[in-house]
């Protein structure tokens, strides 16, 4: 069965797909990188958690990790390219046995590093120092809690994981993160347990600040907020409801024209396990590479030829657009 | 076949066939009453869920329990916000029993 969603344009057949391009070209927009500022480095799909809207398929059976040859291309290009900023995702990416090597050397080379860290994969085996590693190396974490009560988190994320969550909240805490006037920086992620879009940045975040001090004592940074996107698990999911097709309305119909500017693949590059390269994190589970003129992988990379690239899109593209638009870096116009 | 159709609320632009000015004048009221404003749309979400109940139109209670998951409301939340509608409309039928009472007081002994 195909994982890309057809798009289909509201009150007419069902054959009739919408094409992402030609939505933006109706509104006079193109997509294109403008900078190389951050390298997203997956490093593959194991993960202790088998959440159910994961776009990345990733499990405790799954085997796809980043070898130490590729960990060295990466740093290699890290060091002569000058990328500021590394985003270490997976998978739990700290499963992978470099992890902690890549990490240290990416700080060594003066880069920001940020982990996206689910919390859970501290009471592994073997990981339980995370939070002073992470302290240790000054490492900005992204940690998704999709929902501050224990109901909603287990729906998604699988049961127990939100009490562990609150216990690894804590213990960050404990080390500095996310603590008023420290510069550990601990930020949470909010993704709709089900299909429909996430609320106003702002507003839940509010929520999340309220409820987590006062039920758990818990400090954090800023809540994140990101659309859930139509493919993978979470396309599977869409399906089995019977969701699919209302769910790629609501995206198509909420599409905003002001998130185009400020996408996440303007000024990112990802790069898979392998080491190939791609426009965004989305793309690299669908295969979609970057443009077919361009350099391949992160051992040939130049971000000269990176700069200015055409953005190779598909359908799902309407989940980074719709609304106040989604990112890795949560919502992408704030009031 | 149902006298509701789940599809009917995606094609509710189509009442404008005939008179389109009154469906415009509606729709950019009906807008505007959902922004925020003194109300957050959160707390006006949760108002038209429960007026939704109240009227009992299944199109309604469809879009507003999506407007109040995208508002950031929770299930404790909106069953809330019914159980405020189904007992006001519960309590409105009761004082009505005093009518009843009057009724039968006038003309009992």
């Amino acid at each position: 069965m195909s994982t890309v969603l057809p798009v289909i344009q509201p009150g007419s057949p069902a054959s009739t797909v919408i094409d992402f391009d030609e939505k933006l070209t109706a509104y006079g927009l193109e997509l294109r990188a403008f900078a190389i500022d951050t390298l997203q480095i997956n490093v593959g799909k194991l993960c202790n958690q088998a959440c159910k809207h994961c776009h990345v398929d990733a499990g405790p059976s799954r085997t796809e990790s980043m070898a130490r040859e590729t960990v060295e291309q990466v740093l290699s290009a890290i060091r002569k390219f000058k990328i500021s900023t590394v985003d270490i995702t997976g998978g739990a990416p700290e499963l992978n046995p470099w992890f902690r090597y890549l990490v240290r050397r990416g700080r060594n080379l003066g880069c920001h590093v940020l982990v996206r860290h689910n919390l859970t994969v501290m009471f592994e085996p073997g990981q339980e120092d995370l939070p002073q590693f992470f302290s240790d190396h000054q490492v900005e974490l992204v940690s998704s809690l999709p929902y501050f009560l224990e109901q909603q988190t287990d729906a998604q994320r699988g049961r127990g994981v939100f009490e562990k969550s609150i216990e690894a909240l804590h213990r960050l805490n404990s080390v500095g993160y996310g603590l008023e006037n420290s510069e550990l920086i601990l930020n949470l992620v909010y993704n709709p347990v089900g299909a429909f879009l996430p609320p106003q940045q702002e507003t839940i975040e509010a929520d999340f600040k309220r409820e987590l001090t006062n039920r758990h004592g818990i400090s954090f940074n800023h809540l994140l907020t990101i659309t859930n996107m139509p493919i993978k698990r979470f396309l599977e999911y869409l399906r089995r409801s019977g969701n699919e097709e209302r769910y790629m309305r609501k995206l198509i119909d909420a599409f905003n024209p002001l998130t185009v500017g400020r996408l996440m693949c303007r000024d990112l590059v990802s790069v898979d396990w392998t080491g190939k390269l791609y426009d965004c994190d989305f793309n690299q589970m669908l295969d979609l590479g970057v443009s077919p003129e361009l350099p391949q992988t992160i051992a040939d990379f130049d971000p000269e030829k990176f700069g200015r690239r055409r953005i190779m899109t598909g359908s799902h593209c309407f989940g980074c657009t719709a609304g106040a638009g989604s990112s890795c870096g949560g919502a992408v116009t704030i009031k | 076949m149902s006298y509701y159709e789940e599809d009917d609320l995606q094609r509710f632009s189509q009442i404008a066939k005939h008179r389109p000015d009154l469906f415009e004048k509606f729709m950019a009221w009906y807008q505007a009453c959902q922004e925020d404003g003194a109300l957050s749309r959160r707390e006006k979400a949760l108002i038209g869920l429960a007026v939704a109940h109240a009227l009992q139109c299944p199109y309604c209670i469809d879009a507003f329990s999506q407007s109040c998951l995208e508002a950031g409301s929770n299930m404790d939340q909106m069953t809330e916000a019914i159980h405020m509608a189904s007992a006001i409309r519960g309590g409105a039928s009761l004082i009505h029993g005093l009518q009843s009472h009057n009724s039968v007081n006038k003309v009992s002994m």
